[in-house]
């Protein structure tokens, strides 16, 4: 029993990690422009195919950092030649730009890479477990991708807050004009950071390929779930955003292990355990989420740590 | 020159005898060619062109040919019920699916109906796939013949498998949260019940369909159970990355599978699983004595993909034999000579069961295996490892009794 709960949590924090780094780059982008990059998801998943096709040339540690950086710069043209020229027009037509964009770019990874999967596989020095607990492996791998995620959230923090891009970035979201008539290039840096944004998801793409794995389907797998991280952090939150992940990996995780039926959490027998009240925990893990967002939104309508109402 | 002669006379004497009777059977796929599915549904159809064509070069169903059109259904009920009007519309008499079993109950209907009003131009629904038991049951009828074995008659093969297997004492069942994987669960404690009363099981886990990204936290719950042997029919991600994360928490079970050897499947399947990974399949490259070596090793030049599974070859032969043998294409008269037919199909001999269409044939139990030149001859997607067989199980041991009680039309 310790030992499941041990791993459990072990998981659910990895699992809760990557969530983060997923979301991250969303929020992020969320609190500069005050749109919800629809397609972000899509950008996961092209981080994952451009480390493919990258670690299968030059291999993957190299491709560990190209493919994030390739990915900030497809995401920077996005926002270069499409978001910039709608933004006068106001959200709706930016939201409608990044909702066409996933299908086109699910289509794209369609005609360059095929339908099926494509065998991305794991690179030799993460193989294999990092550490044992008893009588379960703890891999390599999904400490690794922890680390990725602590190190990223570090570095975007400190950017933020104690650089001077930082701090023009801050200036730009908030007051614009100001920002402009100081002599900033607000539009590039909108431009930039969009791009950070899609880099970030991009290097949870890379790993969440590994993890998982690469294929057509992988945007609209995580597609869903970015967006209750997001919004129960509170849009533009990093820190809320940190929190939320690792509370629903951890939940989510957890939620698997109970096989209490609903019937008998209220104290009464359940009819059949095909009924309604004979429905488990453990049934309902994948849609815990969801209730937590349903519920969030009722109590707390901008988020945990939301600045901005959603 | 009289050499040139005589074969100019002979070629002429079968041209004219070809203009007399060879006609062009039309074949309307209705399966997903866009969406999730594409890929998967993809290699099906690819599988039955490259039948059809083999089929055709070696004059299998006498002069006449076969030929077979994809009908895009997008995986949808609705779309296929479309397609299957438009495809009447166009002169197809012969229309195959596979890819879901609600699809194949809309059409065993509509085709009903169809041949019900429009008698002398009735059509064939040649099921390649469907999984389904209610099909040939409760759902049966005299114009649907079923191609591959059905979910309870894989399910009857690997219990049977699993109490032959002493190492077999703990069992964790997990499937998929919806028709099909609730009838696999209930199933299969039925049968271990009766088949090894000192079976345990000891977890019964219930997943929402293409939900979970992560199988870690199932994985631990597996090992917290005891569990020595896990029985899925999860297909899809949902399988690779149940695998996936199996290996990665080094958990050492039996798994015992339905679905293992699908499109992209193997991808996740890692050197750890060798032994340990077992599939029930129709039919596997590597039986002793299989007879489609030609067949697999063209197929993979031709398209670079694996033959996957055996349904859609085993439909375009047996269709053929039945034109030879009914000498035509009505559809009629073909359904006839399928009806009770008994083949050697490529996994060994079979019987098209008049009672209900079900197709009886061996299955296979099988373990991912390296390949040795032996009896691991052929891999699958290119990965040096492929399925050996480890117990054929002859098609009546997999039998089912049927429900069907089926409505015939005179025969002509």
């Amino acid at each position: 029993m310790v030992e499941y709960a041990v791993i459990s949590l072990l998981n659910g924090l990895a699992y809760g990690l990557l969530l983060f780094m997923l979301s991250s780059g969303l929020t992020l982008t969320f609190s500069m422009m005050g749109v919800l990059n629809f397609a972000h998801a899509s950008f996961y998943m092209f981080g994952a195919y451009f480390a493919y096709a990258l670690a299968s040339k030059i291999g993957f540690w190299p491709a560990l950092v190209l493919a994030p950086l390739l990915v900030g710069v497809v995401g920077a043209g996005v926002e270069r030649f499409g978001l910039r020229s709608l933004h006068r027009y106001g959200h709706i037509p930016e939201l409608l730009l990044t909702y066409g964009l996933a299908y086109i770019m699910a289509e794209a990874v369609q005609l360059v890479w095929g339908r099926a999967p494509v065998p991305y596989a794991m690179p030799e020095g993460l193989q294999g477990p990092l550490f044992r607990i008893w009588t379960t492996n703890f891999p390599a791998f999904r400490a690794f991708m922890m680390l990725v995620a602590l190190l990223m959230m570090g570095v975007t923090w400190l950017a933020i807050t104690h650089t001077r891009v930082g701090l023009v970035i801050r200036a730009a979201l908030t007051h614009p004009e100001m920002a402009e008539a100081l002599g900033h290039n607000v539009p590039r840096v909108f431009m930039l950071v969009f791009g950070f944004g899609c880099a970030l998801a991009g290097m949870a793409g890379v790993l969440g390929g590994l993890a998982f794995t690469t294929e057509p389907a992988m945007a609209h797998m995580v597609g869903g779930i970015i967006f209750v991280v997001v919004v129960i952090g509170g849009l533009g939150s990093l820190g809320g955003a940190l929190l939320a992940s690792v509370v629903l990996g951890v939940v989510q995780t957890f939620a698997v292990s109970m096989d209490y039926s609903l019937a008998s959490l209220v104290g009464v027998a359940a009819p059949s355990p095909t009924s309604l009240l004979g429905v488990t925990i453990a049934q309902l893990a994948p849609v815990l989420p969801y209730l937590m967002l349903v519920l969030v939104l009722l109590l707390r309508p901008r988020g945990l740590f939301g600045t901005r109402d959603t | 020159m009289k050499h040139t002669l005589r074969l100019t006379a002979l070629a002429l004497g079968l041209l004219a005898s070809s203009a007399a009777m060879a006609d062009k059977v039309r074949i309307a796929v209705i399966d997903p060619a866009s969406g999730p599915f594409a890929a998967v549904a993809g290699n099906w159809f690819k599988t039955l062109q490259h039948a059809a064509e083999t089929a055709n070069a070696q004059k299998l169903a006498g002069e006449h040919t076969i030929e077979v059109t994809a009908f895009d259904n997008k995986g949808s009920v609705q779309e296929s019920l479309i397609l299957l009007r438009t495809a009447i519309d166009q002169g197809f008499r012969y229309i195959a699916q596979g890819g879901s079993s609600g699809v194949g109950a809309a059409i065993i209907d509509a085709v009903a109906k169809h041949n019900e009003r429009n008698p002398g131009k009735e059509v064939i629904y040649l099921d390649t796939l469907n999984a389904d038991p209610e099909l040939t049951n409760a759902k049966c009828n005299f114009w649907h013949f079923r191609f591959s074995p059905n979910s309870d008659m894989l399910t009857e093969a690997l219990t049977t498998e699993m109490a032959r297997n002493k190492a077999v004492r703990k069992v964790y069942l997990l499937n998929q949260n919806y028709a099909f994987g609730q009838a696999v669960s209930r199933s299969t404690k039925d049968l271990l019940k009766r088949k090894r009363p000192d079976l345990q099981i000891v977890g019964d886990d219930l997943i929402a369909l293409g939900q979970v990204k992560d199988f870690s936290p199932y994985i631990a719950k597996i090992k917290a159970s005891g569990a020595d042997t896990v029985s899925t029919s999860n297909w899809g991600p949902d399988l690779t990355l149940l695998l996936k994360a199996a290996t990665d928490g080094d958990l050492k079970v039996n798994f015992y599978t339905y679905f293992a050897n699908t499109f992209g499947v193997p991808l996740a399947i890692t050197p750890a699983s060798a032994g340990v990974l077992k599939n029930v399949i129709g039919f596997s490259p590597n039986n002793t004595g299989f007879p489609g070596g030609d067949f697999v090793a063209s197929f993979k030049k031709r398209y670079n993909e694996d033959v996957i599974l055996l349904g859609n070859h085993t439909t375009i032969v047996m269709l053929a034999e039945a034109i030879k043998r009914a000498n035509s294409i009505e559809p009629i008269k073909v359904a006839y000579a399928l009806e009770g037919m008994k083949p050697r199909i490529l996994s060994g001999e079979a019987e098209m069961r008049a009672t209900d269409h079900q197709l009886q044939a061996p299955l296979f139990v099988t373990t991912w295996a390296k390949v040795n030149g032996k009896d691991v001859r052929f891999d699958q997607n290119d990965m040096g490892y492929g399925w050996k067989v480890e117990q054929k199980i002859d098609a009546y041991v997999a039998s089912q009794p049927t429900s069907c009680q089926m409505q015939r039309p005179p025969r002509p």
